[in-house]
């Protein structure tokens, strides 16, 4: 299927200014997404009321608007370009909520312009909840079991079918007043007393609490044909409760077989089916029973989203772009694989490294703040480490924070126990280097599990830094072998890190360590050749080779 | 764990630590590299790796330790593993106990800290090639030395050491989350599987769709399994190169001359290759993944598929009865095909998935429509 030759003019919508939550990844999308229209000979229209970004320079779009991004302005510039088509998917939820506005005021039927990329109809099946929840009952999918009640007698009737913690959410209250959890029967009657009280409907919500489950992100493509392919698999090291955009999450998942991860990758294309987003990314969000391995779909997000982003990046397939040459009707296999050249975008990316994302807050500037990390996103920006260890992808990332930190140690040892366990067991920006603490001071795995729910997998991977952290610090730049020190490398410690534990000069450390490697993120686990240079350091065991004398030639490879 | 050697026949090498099977001491094999990000179970389990060291280019290994229900057989098979990193600890709600302990009861050696991917490009620019893995402290020259020295993978009767001897039956259908295995409540199709080291979920699909299966050992003569009376007979996956197996590629030329329906996966395809007159060449580092796209020709749609192969049908050696139905959209070898004038199948790839992706479970349904429309 070529692409469409009967729209010829694309309007496409930034997402405005950089607040928390809707930041530079949008920029990045939407100027992937004009770049690639442009390549294929549509006229792209952008508007955004944002000028300090890349998708307004002037070589990006061939007209662009400055203007508020509100539906009178969209509405003028419509009638004065008469776009054929409205690409609402690659500006966040800003576009989006535009786009569905643009829509129920019939401006969109008026100068017929068509939405491409997702329908009216799927936006609001995705973003309504009843409307979602229906169509996940439809192909069978759970999500956490909830009901709306009108009085105690009624609340009482589905508790059992519900089950304990339960979310109880007054409806219409202003910020979620009279919100709480209920642990046992006792609290369950006075709290949703309480929550009856406190709604000027005399009604509450009653959810079932997935705090503490696992948490999964899927990437999910389709094209016209209906092919569908997952891009990236994203575990949160944070459980639920915490907003993914403030979560520590990892590329590869790194904890499900693969019986699991392919119940969600089917799971994950019935939902993008489902809700009928034709073409294009989306994100769907899974939490994870940890005991029974019980799935449920907590929301889907039918656009190029936060994730797509840090998707794009950490497996090198870019989203955006591609997002937008299918919805100008190109299949996924007519396209190729920009990094290998030869082989077609139509394949699931496979990766050879671990991406570690940890967002960054920036608490001092907002001193009224909660530090306390919700399910409402905090965080003003984000780093992505890779490595080829879990390990040393971590430990890149922790350093990258700019927060003059370069590993696990912060000097926490001043604080007493009880503090540290509180600031494991509430999710706040610093709790990695809490856990790394406790760990110092002999608390077991299952201690720290019981406080955080944080995967054991995560919580042994810190274990084994800060036990071996406590062999180091016994060495000297003397005494250490070189086999410690090369390991130490492996597993991420910093030059800096590793000068304070041997009590000796980053300069030592680097003369004596081994060197770093050069990789290539292609997309593709090596198994084809990539032509885009795009390289993260890391370092490797010694290999080597018998040259045509005979001689033995050793090195640490790395690619360029 | 014990410093050790992995050296190829190209006179590279590679220094690791083996963490599992160090009773062994050493051990040879052809190296291929498999691209999935999990299933890392599955693979070693799954009798086609017999003869091969695996490499892993997920880098992580282990993270989610081993479980009963998702072996592809009742052993590893696989030669020997190589990863980046082995995780000692594992976490999940189904796992019973590491990879390591679990490569340890079976005597397989594992080895990590290998630059995998730099292992990767050779095996990619240069070829598959025969591997030896010691923890000996040797030289680099007497390890590729060794690596030379071990058979070539095309001259060993790979299939003899997996096949079952005696026959047996397989009552089981497909896993599910809650339930586990299910023993399957309907028998309409005699199916006879030709077991040339058969992957399990491939008899659980069959069973799932109501085939009655009864699995023969490799060397089962064709009239045993007409006289047997099979409404349909399918050819198994299995290790090894399909030109060697000459005595089973009469076999079946002889099936092809009823009128029973036929289906082949990957090893029972190369096979069918043969049989029907074609023949089957080396690829140069094979197709071992859960990413590869693969177009259905009749529909055009694109499925991505688990493969593992080393070897493929060379299209212009194909009678003209034989028609291409799938093709591999990276290089474009033929990926499935059938039979114009007879009821005869086969596939590439694994349409089982296990691991891998579930787009190509359609394929077991064609199979017992055949079945429901020969029997018409």
């Amino acid at each position: 299927m070529p692409k469409r030759t009967d729209i010829h003019r694309i309007l496409l919508i930034g997402s405005g200014p950089i607040i928390i939550g809707q930041a530079a990844e949008f920029d990045y999308s939407g100027t992937q997404g004009a770049k690639a229209l442009k390549e294929e000979g549509y006229e792209v229209i952008l508007v955004n009321s944002n000028p300090a970004t890349i998708m307004t320079d002037p070589e990006i779009a061939d007209k662009t608007y400055i203007e508020p991004l509100i539906t009178p302005v969209l509405e003028k510039i419509i009638e004065k370009e008469r776009p054929d088509a409205l690409l609402p998917t690659l500006g966040g939820q800003t576009a989006l909520n535009l786009a569905i506005d643009l829509y129920e005021k019939g401006i969109l039927d008026k100068y017929n312009v068509q939405m491409i990329g997702a329908n009216y109809e799927a936006i609001k099946k995705a973003e309504d909840r009843d409307l979602f929840k229906e169509a996940m009952e439809k192909i069978g999918l759970k999500m956490p079991k909830s009901k709306v009640v009108k009085s105690i007698a009624e609340a009482e009737e589905i508790i059992d079918w519900i089950g304990f913690p339960v979310i109880i959410r007054p409806s219409f209250t202003l910020g979620g007043t009279g919100g709480s959890i209920a642990y046992n029967k006792d609290e369950f009657y006075m709290k949703v007393k309480a929550g009856l009280e406190a709604s000027p409907v005399h009604e509450v919500l009653l959810e079932e609490s997935v705090l503490g489950w696992k948490e999964f992100e899927m990437e999910v493509m389709r094209d016209k044909k209906d092919n569908a392919i997952i891009i990236c698999s994203i575990e949160n090291f944070d459980p639920m409760g915490v907003h993914t955009g403030d979560s520590i999450t990892i590329a590869p998942a790194m904890t499900l077989t693969d019986k699991e991860y392919q119940i969600l990758r089917d799971y994950s294309i019935a939902v993008i089916r489902e809700i009928g987003v034709e073409t294009g990314g989306s994100n769907v969000q899974f939490s994870q029973n940890p005991k029974t391995g019980e799935f449920y779909v907590i929301e889907m997000n039918p656009r190029v989203s936060r994730s797509s982003a840090l998707a794009s990046k950490a497996t090198g397939f870019p989203i955006a772009k591609i997002a937008a040459k299918l919805a100008v009707g190109y299949t996924l296999d007519e396209l190729p694989n920009d990094i290998t050249k030869e082989t077609p975008a139509s394949f699931e990316p496979s990766i050879d490294y671990i991406v570690t994302k940890i967002p960054r807050f920036d608490f001092k500037k907002f001193p009224e703040a909660d530090p306390t990390l919700t399910t409402m996103m905090k965080s003003v920006g984000e780093v992505m480490a890779i490595g080829r260890t879990f390990k040393e992808s971590f430990q890149k990332a922790l350093r990258s924070l700019e927060l003059g930190r370069y590993g696990f140690y912060i000097g926490l040892e001043k604080e007493d126990d009880e503090k540290i366990k509180q600031k494991i067991l509430t999710p706040n920006e610093d709790r990695p280097w809490y856990i790394a603490e406790a760990f110092r001071r002999g608390l077991s795995v299952d201690d720290i599990y019981a406080l955080s729910h944080i995967d054991k997998w995560f919580l042994n991977q810190i274990k084994e830094i800060i036990d071996f952290e406590k062999q180091l610090q016994t060495k000297t730049l003397a005494t250490i072998t070189d086999c410690e020190l090369e390991k130490a490398k492996k597993w991420g410690f910093s030059d800096k890190e590793l000068a304070r534990l041997l009590k000796t000069t980053e300069d030592k450390i680097r003369e004596r360590r081994i060197t770093v490697s050069y990789k290539v993120v292609d997309t593709c686990a090596a198994e084809f050749k990539a032509y885009t240079p795009y390289y993260y350091s890391s370092y490797e065991s010694l290999s080597g080779k018998i040259d045509e004398n005979g001689e033995v030639i050793t090195y640490r490879d790395s690619e360029n | 764990m014990q410093r050790a050697i992995l050296a190829l026949e190209d006179g590279h090498f590679f220094y690791g630590y083996a963490f599992s099977g160090l009773n062994q001491k050493e051990v040879g094999g052809e190296v291929i590299f498999n691209t999935s990000m999990t299933g890392y179970q599955e693979i070693i389990t799954d009798p086609s790796y017999k003869g091969q060291i695996v490499v892993f280019t997920e880098p992580q290994i282990g993270n989610y330790g081993v479980n009963l229900e998702d072996e592809e057989s009742d052993k590893v098979h696989a030669n020997a593993i190589v990863v980046k990193d082995i995780s000692k600890t594992f976490s999940n709600w189904r796992a019973e106990k590491s990879l390591i302990e679990y490569l340890n009861e079976n005597n397989v050696i594992g080895i990590t800290d290998i630059d995998t991917r730099a292992l990767v490009r050779i095996l990619r620019d240069y070829g598959v090639m025969k591997g030896y893995i010691t923890t000996e402290d040797i030289s680099p020259q007497e390890a590729v030395k060794r690596a030379r020295n071990i058979p070539d993978i095309s001259e060993l009767n790979l299939v003899a050491e997996v096949s079952k001897r005696e026959p047996y039956k397989w009552e089981y259908g497909s896993w599910d989350p809650e339930k586990g295995y299910k023993k399957q409540t309907e028998k309409k199709y005699k199916v006879a599987v030709i077991d040339y080291g058969v992957k399990r979920n491939i008899l659980r699909l069959m069973a799932d769709r109501g085939c009655d299966l009864t699995c023969f050992p490799h060397d089962i003569q064709a009239e045993e399994i007409i006289k047997f009376n099979p409404d349909g007979i399918f050819l198994s996956n299995g290790p090894g190169d399909p030109a060697i197996l000459k005595y089973q590629i009469d076999q079946i030329k002889k099936l092809l001359k009823t009128d029973i329906p036929i289906f082949g996966i990957c090893l029972g395809h190369q096979l069918l290759t043969w049989a029907v007159g074609g023949r089957t060449y080396k690829l140069e580092f094979g197709h071992h993944g859960g990413n590869h796209p693969v177009k259905n020709l009749k529909t055009s749609k694109v499925e991505i598929t688990a493969q593992n192969h080393n070897y493929a049908t060379d299209v212009d050696t194909l009678p003209s009865n034989v028609e291409i139905t799938h093709i591999n959209l990276n290089d474009h070898t033929p990926e499935g095909m059938r039979l114009t004038d007879r009821p005869v199948f086969s596939i590439q790839y694994h349409p089982e998935s296990s691991p891998g992706p579930h787009d190509s479970l359609y394929i077991f349904d064609e199979f017992v429509n055949l079945i429901e429309e020969c029997k018409k």
